[in-house]
């Protein structure tokens, strides 16, 4: 049996440990609530934005435009959104793994643009390629970041390097349940985009574009893929906070659960010690007698 | 005036701008336009310029950077990058920002991203104009 001595310590480690988990908890409780409401201000715009994408394209038709279809050759883009931080029970290791998981998204013709260290150190691990690290976004996203992302990859789209560009980020759904989530930017996937539009008669009637069809689908797409961006890190930093926020519930449940288990340890040491030295000091008087 | 029509502005951040309007005034790539209700669909990218949004008996002004619009019969969405009230547009800043712009367009020096510094000056003209 251990010792009263390492029943104290080890108890007063948990303790401690216990102590800085409830505290983080508290602190992604707060932090929680704040990116969420962010992104959930941020959400109309996002829904809006994808309701005018889904209707343009299924009313332009079999239109050829360079934002529709597949490069020829080159890699595959993915953007891992994960956080700089541990401590968020499965949350980063998730995004990995459904990456990993993609068939076609092998370690070989995939280049990763980072959003989170941990994301970018689990892929690296695993031989994926990093193109770009962008983890400093992850902290406080702007719009700004993520157009400046999209601009860069519509570069790269548009010299061949890239042929596709998906977007890898766990989606907020409520404080218990992220789900992570792959999603396909460009070639704009008009077969899922026009499925969702919805049969709004008015969304039918028929539109003009000014100052041409093609120039008004180069400007929206990238703001479309912006928006799409920006609305991912909102809902990751929201899903991150909420992750952390579990796994420090639970590892302070954990704590106070093996404080009880030890406290009742301890019991027993002291009395097992006290039992042997009242037999001892008994023992000495029968010898003495 | 009973005709009205519905606005919306939304910008990335939250919604700016929900409300009944009878005319709305903002610049595209291809110039001003006014829009009154039962115009016919179009959508259009918005250049920067001064959004003048005129409801029953009153007019509010903002500023427009960039973004599209989408013009229906009976309602208008503004989807903004950057759009702001006046009380929010940091002047001094503005001021600064088209000195600024203008220094670097006059100095004529090689290797200048004209078109960049030429829409930091449209910016901060059209942020100034709303003072």
């Amino acid at each position: 049996m251990a010792s009263m001595r390492d029943i104290k310590r080890r108890r007063a480690s948990i303790q401690s440990t216990g102590q800085i988990t409830k505290a983080m908890k508290l602190v992604s409780t707060v932090k929680l609530q704040r990116s969420r409401t962010k992104a959930e201000s941020s959400k109309p715009y996002f829904n809006r934005m994808y309701e005018t994408i889904a209707s343009m394209l299924e009313r332009s038709g079999a239109m050829d435009h360079k934002y529709l279809k597949a490069g020829a050759g080159g890699k595959k883009a993915v953007i891992a959104v994960t956080s700089n931080r541990g401590l968020a029970g499965g949350y980063n290791n998730n995004i990995v793994k459904l990456i990993m998981a993609t068939p076609g998204l092998t370690a070989a013709d995939t280049r990763i643009y980072a959003i989170g260290r941990k994301g970018r150190d689990g892929l690296a691990r695993k031989g994926y390629e990093i193109t770009a690290d962008y983890s400093e976004v992850i902290n406080e996203p702007l719009y700004q970041d993520a157009s400046d992302l999209t601009n860069e990859l519509l570069e790269a789209f548009e010299r061949g390097e890239v042929s596709e560009i998906y977007l890898a980020y766990t989606s907020f759904k409520n404080t218990v349940v992220h789900i992570p989530r792959l999603v396909k930017l460009l070639p704009v996937d008009r077969e899922a985009a026009s499925g969702e539009a919805g049969d709004e008669p008015k969304a039918r009637a028929l539109m003009n574009y000014e100052p041409s069809t093609e120039a008004v689908l180069d400007m929206i797409i990238p703001k479309y893929m912006s928006s799409l961006i920006y609305g991912a890190l909102l809902e990751a930093v929201a899903s991150e906070n909420g992750a952390r926020m579990n796994a420090m519930d639970s590892a302070t449940n954990n704590a106070e659960e093996m404080l009880g288990k030890l406290e009742i340890q301890f019991n027993r040491a002291r009395q097992g010690s006290i039992t042997q030295e009242l037999t001892e000091i008994i023992a000495g008087a029968n010898a003495i007698n | 005036m009973a005709d009205v029509m519905k606005l919306n502005v939304i910008t990335p951040e939250k919604q700016f701008y929900e409300g009944d309007v009878t005319m709305v005034e903002l610049t595209t790539t291809e110039g001003n336009i006014g829009v009154y209700p039962n115009h016919i669909p179009l959508t259009a990218v918005v250049a920067p310029g001064v959004l003048t949004i005129h409801e029953e008996g009153e007019k509010k002004q903002a500023s427009l950077i960039s973004g599209f619009i989408t013009i229906l019969p009976d309602s208008v969405t503004i989807m903004a990058e950057v759009a702001e009230w006046p009380d929010e547009i940091d002047f001094k800043r503005a001021e600064e920002a088209r000195v600024r712009a203008e220094r670097r367009l006059s100095s004529g020096e090689a290797g200048l991203d004209t078109l960049r510094a030429e829409m930091a000056l449209k910016r901060a003209l059209v942020r100034l104009e709303l003072r």
